[in-house]
């Protein structure tokens, strides 16, 4: 009814996004969802930093290159290195199972579930796959 | 003809009509990104115990510089982009709002030009 436009009820409806909060309960489709936001605001913030600040080196000469490798082979640095790790390789293969649901395909329930768990096996394997080849090298 | 209420109009709210080159710019973005972060984990896996002139070396073929300048602006793109869509959804306050986007923008920029000036600084180098 057109009378019940301005009622307070109105003004107080929950505002998007809101699937956090008291109005969903926490699923496994959600979870894996804001976890692709906060990877990618992760990455924006630190992966950028990091890409940028090595190159930077890099391109200053060997002097200032030795000290960003000594920064990033300290143990917040490799901390920090291997919390994007993880992050860039979940945010690749989320990203990917996104692209393939923007395409219109495997949108039903049970085949977004299958691609959750598809997704967290390949991001955790390929993280243990390079660290190891990290730490292999050291 | 105009369908919308001349109120919604004095408010200014809604559609600015620009939703869909910024989802087209997400996805487009992440397409590129697809071959360029698998060659970056390739460049940093393989060459990151590497004495800095093996890098130096890496970085003075041009076809490196170009894959390493289309990473920067792509990457710094779609995190702009991706920024923008969470602050719009998380942040209610207005005037935050804005100097937030805003910081985003001048911030995905900054990188940019550093990261590129980095990437030419190399290219002369070699």
């Amino acid at each position: 009814m057109a009378t019940e436009k301005n009622t307070p009820t109105q003004q107080q409806r929950p505002i998007s996004p809101f699937m956090i909060g008291p109005y969903y309960k926490p699923q496994f489709s959600s979870i894996l969802s804001i976890a692709h936001r906060a990877s990618g605001v992760f990455l924006s913030i630190f992966g950028s930093l990091i890409l940028i600040y090595w190159l930077f080196g890099l391109s200053r000469g060997p002097v200032a290159f030795q000290q960003v490798m000594n920064n990033l082979t300290s143990i917040p640095g490799m901390l920090l290195l291997a919390m994007l790790c993880f992050a860039i390789y979940y945010h690749f293969f989320n990203g990917l199972r996104h692209l393939i649901w923007d395409t219109g395909r495997m949108l039903e329930i049970d085949q977004a579930n299958r691609s959750a768990i598809v997704v967290l096996i390949c991001s955790a394997g390929a993280t243990l796959v390079t660290l190891a080849i990290a730490g292999g090298l050291l | 003809m105009n369908m919308r209420h001349p109120l919604a109009n004095a408010r200014g709210l809604g559609s600015a009509k620009s939703g869909t080159s910024h989802w087209w710019g997400q996805r487009v973005t992440a397409l590129l990104l697809i071959p360029l972060v698998i060659w970056m984990l390739y460049v940093v896996i393989v060459y990151a115990n590497q004495p800095y002139q093996v890098l130096q070396v890496f970085f003075s073929h041009s076809y490196n510089s170009i894959l390493a300048i289309l990473l920067i602006l792509a990457m710094l793109r779609h995190a702009q982009l991706g920024m923008q869509v969470v602050i719009e959804d998380y942040v209610h306050s207005q005037p935050l709002e804005t100097i937030l986007q805003l910081l985003v923008k001048l911030c995905a920029l900054t990188g940019a030009i550093t990261g590129v000036l980095a990437v030419v600084r190399l290219a002369l180098q070699g």
